[in-house]
């Protein structure tokens, strides 16, 4: 601990300790609980409390004071815990009687204080960090902690509860940690006398006939199974596996959410390896649970590694039941073998669909779910009933819609159960998106298509099932088989883009802003996989979908708007927005490009600007025709804009066109700079400069600079280097860095010299840096901006930009001074952190 | 008590019921599909409709639902609940004789007139060049083609009534206000309740002292324009008669205005018309309103909304004044003071207009492309008939019917083949299902009547058995000519004592909480009322042939005998008996009570719950001793 700190530490431990100056912030406490941690994490405890007799003195007398706040009695109980973590400390604290003031009856726990939540936490707390070495054991046994650990279990606060929970699991294992030499037999006669008492409190609540204290052991377990390696667990589930199979036999099962956790917990564990009846117990459970308990369970063992096929078939069959139920029902004749190869669905789910509208809902969400969660595994069941489970999912959604009519009395009350069930619509529609990945038959592909295109039309859909509808609709359409011999949508795709288009249509005048957008997110979506394709041009350029696009530009909801622009900007990319202009509008005409740098300087909102400069970054990429023609004038006209916006993430935006434009005049000729294109949108700040292209040869390199220093991009990117938006400053900081390298070695040191321009510049960009942005950089030469270039501490800045925002604030000393700020015991103000 | 049912159609209905002595007629709706079956009537003469072949021009006729079942002369008051359902009501008033009062709300009474001279004008303006009504003979009937020689009872079908019957029909009119509660001849109760549907439009109670019938039509629980539905007051009824829910269960309002702007939006894109056949009054402001807040946001601000109606002016503007009777959104407006409804602003600022008619100044205006709505939804008669004629060749055109009473197919029947887009958006904002359990769960009515159509699947969605009522007992249904005994019998009528007939009793507890008092009065009635008098004193005897014969008139009041009360405890009774010196006494337990045996005395007293016999052979001392003994365990009054 430095100086400065051992200086104001007692008197912060003094106020602290008094209850006239009660401390506001308590998040202070947790920051110096925090320091304190690393504190002793890097020495000994045992000599920062003889260096500091204060903090000792501290814990006294928050043990004498009457009426002290429970934060910092709180605060008390978690710092002892952390002192008493070192054995060597925690004899120290032992001699001087401290510790069982604090955690045993005489202190807070018979108290007052103890109806407090923050106590009994802090208390929990403290005993968590301090049960660390086998004298924190005998402690525990001595004072009697683990009983009232038993009953803090069932607390009213869940943190409570649940750090109780978690506490015992931890003295658990330190108790076994040191036994635990081999596999320890399920007896436990040599067990210590600690991990006996919890394992027999354990076992007493798995045999209690109250459910919370079932829930709260199987809690206990979970977590033990989850988290401890130890061989030790492998005996404890031996001895308790019987308490658990014996919940299995009540009716109905206890806890059974808990009871799927430990099972799943014990499972994934390394418990199977030892236990081939674990299988035997997941086997039993899933047939004793009902249908809507049982899922969960059957997805997790599905999800297992390794276990047996048997199990394994057990578990998807229950996945299965509620869709093979649905399909049983709604079959108009007996059919080819369903999706349990023609055995019967279960009728204890039937019973549950039919029970009331919610178990339906439940339950054929869950299994919805489940099986679109599965699907993408590579550990999915094998073989994969891709179509009957198509059929499933298309015929749930024909019950939802109403548009099947089953014969069977099943059928006809599903229906009624499940009509305009939006809840269901969208699991299906999730799900039928997940089977995109799969093959299917011919005729369940047709059936896809049309179920979807019901939907996709029906006023009916509620805006979220649209999108929905919209999402499973591009699945389908970019898994759907190309032609053979040519890459071109197959003939059955282009029929149903035929009938698709004019829905959209529709969809994008919709009322509802909401479904405007997500039509519009599925033509970007569309055109961006599909834009090059014969068929797919052919069949949006016949519609009216791109002009309709276009208006939407005008849209007077702002999330519209930036769906609008990113979608003309990809249709424009495959020349897919060249609609003639309609007799009324002799002007609509005017170039995609100028409407859109017109939303870039006008629009109100963000996120259409944002999206405008993401078009404008791709377009320059991909060498957009409009663009192409004359890309100087268009990164300057970019770049103007974007330099006064003030929206930050427009402005890095800015800095990310205007790096594709670097690499593209610096890059190797002929070719895009690899680094600038290649690099991710999410590359972390600084990866650039690391990653250097080769310098460019000096001829090409002043040509550049000439171009660059016209579109003024340098005084955009020392604008955004003085950014008040940290991430701006860094991103520019790259830039400047990735330029310098580039240009090292052209020009010489001697080729600008001080000439009077640098300085007037260094001059300028000092004013900046003070928050003096209103001055212009002017006209920059090329050698000039060099010299600044060299001038500047980039690298500097880089690392200051790296640093968190409160870097300056975040020391120790300054938490000190902040807290005995706060009570006014240092006079001055001397900092003002928020 | 009796439902006369004598409409067939479950949102226009018109059901008589008879209930204490009162005939309250249900509503009087006007099933105008049977206009379907003729070709329209044009503003302009139209060679095309003229030139078609066989069949010469009709005028309108509409169709009375009604039967002889009863006589409807008999009927003493109507009571309507919403517009739609009074349009029948010139033919009932004015042709039946029927001298009863009419119940309304005031919105109801006012657009429903608006509605009737729409209607009066609309047939009235192109007067028929030929009338004929010859057809209607049954042999000539059966000769036509379908589906006219298919239609059932023509011959009850009538001509449109006149604006003097309809002036004459509302007359009979009296307003009242919700929760207004209106005396019928001190029978009956009745009052109208907020039904939430349209402008005024009511639910009605109809109530005596102990029985409650509640008349549900044309309910809606959705938030639109009318004061929303009144719930709560429809609770503890023993009968609830329900009709007019919504006639298109499947489509919910919600999507299918988003339907309608969409496809109005995409037509006037392209350069197209939108023509909206419509009534002139009801979902018309809501939807409206819908395009007030969208217009904007579709870029459709300089595209000019046209409503065209002889009472287009009148409709706009009424509604503007009804605020009591608004939801509570647009109540709040009037005192900013605002226009309740943002159509307002519509005419304000030239983007919606209204016109009488297509002639006059709306030819002037007329600019495309353009949205235009106006009448009749039937496609038979009204400028609608113009519009169709006239954009019905351009496929750039849409016609969007949002009223359910029409088939939008048959409809359209005269026009084919027709160029024009048609979208069904059928916007009904009655009751669905769904809802109706909601409601029956909530007011948990006794009995449920409704009309047959209700109590299964639509015939075409068999498979929907959620599109039915459910509830228990399950309803009872109705169909047309049917008489329906209401399943409920009434056993109880309040009757008043008059003060000083109260005065003179003497009551007497026999048990905690429960008094008896012997009472002997005469009971009057009269209008339904039922009161106890004191009776008239005896005269003085004063001798005299003639008074005595005066006081022979006199009910002949009997000394009367104490009323007995209370039960007799064997054991004890037996050991007064030995008290009072019997012996040999022995008691047998019977199904219904004792019997108690004085074997020496031979005698037998028969104890049960409500009777005491004393067998005795002849010996009247000893049953009177022990009658004195049995009645001293009973209680007299």
């Amino acid at each position: 601990m430095d100086p400065e700190c051992s200086r104001l530490l007692p008197a912060l431990c003094a106020v602290l300790a008094d209850p006239r100056q009660p401390v506001a912030d308590d998040t202070c406490l947790e920051k110096l609980l925090d320091w304190f941690t690393t504190v002793t994490a890097a020495g000994s405890s045992l000599l920062l409390l003889q260096e500091n007799p204060c903090l000792v003195e501290l814990l006294f007398r928050v043990l004498k004071s009457q009426d002290l706040s429970s934060r910092i009695l709180s605060f008390s109980l978690r710092l002892a815990g952390i002192f008493a973590a070192q054995e060597d400390c925690f004899q120290y604290l032992q001699q001087g009687e401290l510790l069982p003031m604090l955690f045993g009856e005489v202190g807070p726990l018979g108290g007052a204080a103890w109806t407090a939540p923050a106590v009994r936490s802090g208390w929990i707390q403290g005993l968590r960090t301090l049960a660390q070495h086998p004298s924190a054991l005998r402690f525990l046994a001595a004072c009697g902690a683990v009983d009232t650990i038993f009953s803090l279990q069932g607390d009213s606060s869940l943190f409570v509860a649940s750090a109780a929970g978690q506490l015992l699991v931890h003295i658990l294992d330190l108790a076994m940690r040191g036994p635990a030499r081999g596999r320890c037999s399920p007896q436990a006669c040599d067990w210590p006398a600690c991990a006996q008492k919890i394992v027999c409190h354990i076992e007493d609540s798995l045999c209690s006939i109250a459910t919370p204290q079932v829930t709260q052991a199987l809690n206990v377990l979970t977590t033990v199974f989850g988290h401890c390696r130890g061989l030790w667990t492998q005996g404890l589930w031996v001895r308790l596996s019987p308490l658990v199979a014996r919940l299995l036999e009540k009716d109905p099962v206890p806890a059974s959410h808990s009871l799927v956790d430990l099972l799943l917990s014990v499972a994934r564990s390394s418990v199977p390896s030892s236990d081939r009846g674990l299988w035997e117990t997941l086997a039993q459970t899933l047939s004793h649970l009902s249908p809507t308990q049982a899922g969960p369970l059957a997805l997790g063992i599905l999800k297992l590694q390794d276990c047996p096929q048997a199990l394994r078939t057990q578990a998807f069959g229950i996945l299965l039941q509620p869709l093979a139920c649905v399909l049983e029902a709604a079959a108009q004749a007996p059919g080819p073998p369903g999706l349990l190869g023609g055995a019967a669905g279960d009728p204890m789910t039937a019973d549950t669909l039919l029970c009331s509208k919610s178990a339906c809902v439940g339950l054929l969400c869950c299994a919805l779910t489940h099986l679109g969660l599965l699907q993408p595994l590579p550990q999915r069941p094998s073989p994969w009933p891709q179509a009957p489970l198509l059929g499933a999912a298309v015929t749930v959604l024909r019950l939802c819609s109403g548009s099947v009519a089953p014969t069977s009395d099943v059928g006809g009350r599903l229906c009624a159960i499940l009509v305009g069930c939006g809840r269901v619509q969208r699991a299906a529609l999730d799900f039928l998106g997940a089977l995109s990945q799969g093959a299917g038959p011919q005729e369940s592909v047709t059936q896809v298509f049309s179920v979807l295109l019901e939907y996709l039309m029906s006023p009916e859909s509620s805006s979220m099932v649209l999108k929905k509808a919209f999402q499973a609709t591009l699945r389908w359409l970019l898994s759907s088989p190309k032609t053979p011999g040519c890459c071109d949508l197959d003939p059955r795709t282009q029929l149903f883009l035929r009938e698709l288009l004019p829905v959209l249509q529709k969809r994008l005048c919709s009322p509802c802003w909401e479904v405007r957008d997500s039509g519009l997110e599925f033509l970007t979506q569309m055109t961006r996989h599909c834009g090059g394709q014969a068929g797919f041009r052919q069949a949006l350029l016949a519609s009216e979908v791109p002009e309709l696009t276009k208006q939407l530009l005008q849209d007077p909801e702002s999330y519209v708007r930036a769906s609008a622009v990113t979608a003309t900007g990809q249709l424009s990319s495959w020349a897919l927005l060249a609609a003639p202009a309609s007799p009324e509008r002799p002007g609509a005409q005017q170039s995609l490009l100028v409407e859109l740098l017109h939303v870039l300087c006008a629009d109100s909102e963000g996120f259409p600007r944002r999206a405008v400069m993401q078009v404008f970054t791709e377009w320059l990429r991909d060498g957009h025709a409009d663009v192409a023609e004359d890309p100087e004038r268009f990164v300057a006209r970019v770049l103007q804009a974007a330099s006064r916006d003030p929206d930050w993430e427009v402005r890095a935006q800015g800095l990310e066109l205007a790096l594709v434009f670097l690499g593209q005049l610096l890059g190797p000729r002929g070719s895009h700079c690899p680094c600038a294109v290649a690099l991710p949108e999410t590359a972390p700040p600084g990866t650039l400069a690391q990653a250097l292209p080769e310098a460019a040869p000096p001829g090409t390199l002043a040509q550049a600079l000439q171009v660059l220093c016209r579109v003024q991009l340098f005084e955009f990117a020392f604008r955004a280097l003085f950014d008040c938006d940290r991430p701006v400053a860094q991103k520019s900081c790259d830039l400047l860095l990735f330029l310098r390298a580039k240009a090292a070695p052209c020009g010489s040191p001697q080729e600008a010299g001080d000439s009077p321009n640098v300085a007037s510049v260094e001059a300028t960009l000092q004013r900046w840096q003070a928050g003096e942005q209103g001055q212009p950089l002017g006209y920059l030469e090329p050698g000039a901006v060099m010299a600044v270039l060299r001038s500047i501490d980039l690298e500097g800045l880089r690392d200051t930009l790296a640093e968190s925002s409160d870097h300056v604030e975040k020391s120790p000393q300054s938490l000190l001074q902040d807290m005995l700020a706060a009570v006014g015991v240092l006079g001055e103000n001397e900092a003002d952190c928020y | 008590m009796k439902l006369y049912c004598l409409s067939g159609h479950p949102t226009l209905p018109c059901n008589v019921l008879k209930f204490k002595s009162t005939t309250v007629m249900l509503d009087c709706g006007l099933d105008m599909t049977s206009t379907l079956n003729f070709l329209p009537l044009p503003l302009v003469q139209s060679p095309r409709l003229s030139n078609l072949p066989g069949w010469s021009l009709k005028d309108g006729n509409a169709f009375l639902d009604k039967t002889e079942l009863i006589d409807l002369s008999t009927v003493d008051v109507i009571l309507i609940s919403n517009y739609h359902c009074m349009m029948a009501l010139p033919y009932i008033t004015e042709h039946t004789g029927f001298t009863g009062t009419v119940y309304a709300t005031e919105p109801t009474v006012q657009i429903g007139r608006l509605l009737m001279e729409e209607l009066v004008n609309f047939i009235e303006r192109v007067p028929k060049a030929q009338s004929a009504s010859l057809w209607k003979n049954k042999d000539i009937q059966r000769l036509l083609p379908s589906p006219l020689k298919d239609a059932v009872e023509v011959s009850t079908w009538r001509r449109c009534y006149t604006m003097q019957e309809v002036n004459s029909a509302l007359s009979k009119i009296q307003l009242v206000g919700y929760s207004q509660k209106i005396e019928l001849f001190g029978a009956v109760q009745v009052t109208p309740l907020s039904s939430g549907y349209a402008l005024g439009s009511s639910n009605w109670i109809i109530q005596s002292h102990y029985e409650k019938v509640s008349y549900v039509s044309g309910s809606s629980l959705l938030t639109t324009h009318p004061q929303p539905m009144d719930q709560a007051s429809l609770k503890n009824s023993d009968v609830l008669i329900l009709t007019g829910l919504t006639q298109i269960p499947t489509a919910n309002p919600d999507g299918m205005v988003g339907e309608f702007c969409s496809n109005l939006a995409l037509t006037v894109r392209n350069g197209g018309n939108v023509l909206v056949p419509c009534y002139p009054s009801g979902v018309i402001y809501d939807l409206l309103e819908c395009l007030y807040q969208y217009i904007d946001s579709a870029g459709l601000s300089s595209i000019p909304f046209y409503f065209i109606s002889p009472v287009a002016n009148s409709s706009l503007e009424f509604s503007q004044i009804f605020a009591e009777w608004l939801c509570h959104n647009k109540q709040t407006k009037v005192y900013l003071p605002e226009p309740p409804f943002p159509h307002a602003e519509l005419i304000q600022t030239n983007k919606l207009k209204h016109y009488p008619s297509i002639h006059g100044d709306f030819s002037n205006d007329f600019r495309q492309p353009c949205v235009v709505f106006t009448g009749h939804p039937s496609l038979r008669f009204g400028d609608v008939v113009h519009f169709m004629e006239l954009w019905g060749k351009s496929s750039l055109n849409t016609v969007i019917f949002t009223e359910p009473d029409f088939s939008y197919l048959e409809a359209l029947a005269p026009y084919q083949p027709l160029a024009m887009k048609c979208i069904y958006c059928p916007i009904d904002t009655r009751l669905n299902f769904i809802q109706v359990s909601k409601l029956l769960k909530e007011v948990q009515p006794l009995h449920v009547v409704c009309p047959e159509q209700y109590t299964q699947p639509p015939p075409a969605q068999s498979h929907r058995m959620d599109l039915m009522i459910d509830c228990q007992p399950p309803a009872m249904s109705y169909r047309r000519a049917e008489v329906l005994a209401l399943p409920f019998k009434r056993r109880y009528e309040k009757i008043e004592i008059m003060p000083e007939l109260a005065d003179s009793l003497v009551p007497m507890e026999i048990k905690p909480g429960v008094s008896l008092a012997t009472v002997s009065a005469v009971l009057h009635t009269k209008d339904n009322k039922h009161v106890l008098q004191p009776p008239p004193r005896p005269a003085q005897p004063t001798g005299g042939k003639k008074r005595k014969r005066a006081s022979d008139d006199i009910p002949d009041c009997k000394v009367l005998k104490p009323l007995l009360s209370g039960s007799i405890p064997v054991d004890q009774f037996v050991q007064t008996l030995e008290k009072h010196g019997f012996s040999d006494i022995k008691v047998e337990d019977t199904a219904k009570g004792h019997i108690v045996l004085l074997q020496e005395a031979e005698t037998l007293i028969q104890i049960e719950e409500d009777s005491t016999h004393i067998i005795c052979d002849n010996d009247e001392m000893l049953r009177v001793r022990l009658r004195d003994l049995v009645l001293k365990f009973l209680q007299k009054f």
